[in-house]
């Protein structure tokens, strides 16, 4: 019986642990860093797809300089961002991750508004491919990005309310999750119609 | 006891049920065809069709038609049908969702993230572009969306070509029943039951190591079972010494058994329940959890 008492602190403490959600909340934090991983992975495809793109127009649109400069120094911008798991700790950081990623957002919806004036362009085989990629790296992105939100609303809930706030604040001091905010009106992905 | 469980079922039923915009309509089979568009020996043909396909590759192709979106947004739309009936199978993510809606004279193809290998985006406008848009142009339902679900078929197998850059053969991943995770759950409930007593540490052991064997090898014969339950016994009375060595000895009085083995119960109980109730679809069709992350194309018709 008094071996029993002894071990009582050890079963207590993981009773008391997962009793106040300490694994839970890491298991939320977990989610949000793996919907974030979708998120970037998902933008980087984007711009993966950006130099094949920018080369097929080049061949047909030559007269389209400023609009290609435009979408290639966005990815170039987009591309020199350092990216890391701190973003998702750092409010203002996302805010210029989200920022880089809508001005491409809004380079390549002028290109595709530009391409409308270029008949054989659309009819290239190349391009129409490339754009179907585009619009379904596009949707990709858009589900990642919900499902990232969905995600940091889970963990944000579970973080602030009781009793998990307070192992929270006692023992596991993790912050506050930003979540990604409905792009402006101009800067929605590009909506390709043909 | 009693009382707790009736309180318990109250409160749940007190949880809001999570709202969604647009009704996802029911899984009824394979071919879901709202908008009527099949005739019936063509709904039937496919049915049979996609049910031989998933047994043959365990690959899930669901099909939905829809009178309209009703100002929904198509992509938004499949993404929730998809994530609501899961096509394909957990952990292979091997699931087609071909959606029409007939009114805004929309198709889109929803893949799996498992199938994007074998049928990318662009492989998918094809089959919509090429296969399917001309017939359904032309109001031949039962023929451009059986062309359109053939062309899904062989390309999941890998036979269809597009071009030879997208027809690249997806790896087949290997679904484990992961045995390791059996084993240490038995070595962790031996251990934790060792705190109490070693001997009931070794029969912990005794009973976990052959049901752990049964669940994750369904082969084996009852010879190897009382060989494993011998083991087993060894082993679980090996890790209680092991722990009280370090902790200074096991008191098994009558409270320590008692709750330890209510604890062990319970724990193996819940995880045995869990495991058994995904298996068995025979009678109805539903999806196998296969995950989606919006790739796939649409287009017009």
């Amino acid at each position: 019986m008094k071996r029993l008492i002894a071990k009582m602190p050890f079963i207590l403490l993981l009773a008391l642990l997962s009793g106040c959600g300490y694994n839970t909340m890491q298991a939320n934090e977990e989610a949000v860093i793996a919907a974030w991983g979708n998120v970037e992975s998902s933008y980087q495809r984007r711009a993966d797809l950006i130099p094949n793109l920018v080369e097929v127009v080049k061949g047909y649109a030559k007269h389209e300089a400023d609009t290609l400069k435009a979408v290639t120094e966005a990815r170039a911008k987009v591309g020199s961002m350092q990216v890391s798991k701190d973003v998702l700790n750092n409010p203002a950081s996302l805010n210029k991750f989200q920022q880089a990623q809508g001005e491409l957002s809004g380079a390549l919806s002028r290109l595709m508004v530009v391409v409308e004036k270029y008949p054989d362009l659309k009819a290239n085989q190349n391009f129409m491919d490339l754009q179907k990629q585009l619009e379904g790296t596009e949707n990709r992105i858009n589900v990642a990005r919900e499902r990232y939100n969905e995600s940091v609303q889970v963990f944000n809930t579970s973080i602030r309310t009781f009793p998990n706030s307070m192992t929270n604040s006692l023992i596991l001091h993790l912050q506050r999750k930003e979540a990604f905010k409905a792009e402006e009106g101009a800067k929605t992905a590009p909506k390709v119609k043909f | 006891m009693c009382l707790k469980r009736i309180l318990i079922l109250a409160l749940l039923m007190l949880l809001p049920l999570p709202a969604i915009a647009l009704d996802v309509p029911q899984l009824t089979g394979r071919v879901n065809d709202y908008a009527r568009l099949l005739s019936p020996e063509a709904s039937a043909r496919l049915e049979q069709r996609l049910a031989g396909f998933e047994r043959e590759t365990s690959n899930q192709v669901v099909l939905l038609t829809i009178p309209s979106l009703q100002g929904d947004v198509m992509e938004q739309f499949a993404v929730r049908v998809a994530e609501q009936w899961k096509p394909g199978q957990k952990g292979k993510d091997n699931g087609v969702l071909v959606i029409l809606a007939k009114a805004e004279h929309k198709v889109r193809i929803e893949v799996g993230m498992g199938l994007q290998g074998v049928l990318p985006d662009i492989t998918a406008s094809h089959i919509i572009r090429d296969v399917m848009r001309p017939h359904l142009k032309d109001g031949n339902f039962d023929q451009g969306i059986t062309a359109g679900v053939d062309a899904i078929l062989a390309a999941t197998k890998g036979e269809f070509k597009a071009s030879a850059q997208d027809t690249k053969q997806g790896k087949p991943h290997t679904k484990s029943p992961s045995p390791i995770t059996l084993f240490l759950l038995v070595a962790v409930g031996a251990l934790i039951l060792g705190t109490f007593s070693r001997y009931l540490g070794g029969v912990a052991g005794a009973a976990g190591l052959p049901l752990a064997a049964w669940f994750s090898f369904p082969g084996v014969t009852l010879l190897t079972l009382v060989l494993l339950a011998t083991a087993g016994f060894a082993g679980g009375l090996f890790l209680s010494m092991l722990l009280s060595g370090m902790f200074g000895g096991g008191g098994g009085g009558p409270f320590g058994g008692g709750w330890g083995g209510g604890f062990f119960g319970g724990f193996f109980g819940g995880g045995f329940g869990g495991g058994g109730s995904s298996g068995g679809d025979d009678s109805g069709f539903s999806g196998g959890g296969g995950g989606f992350d919006g790739g796939g194309s649409s287009d017009d018709y």
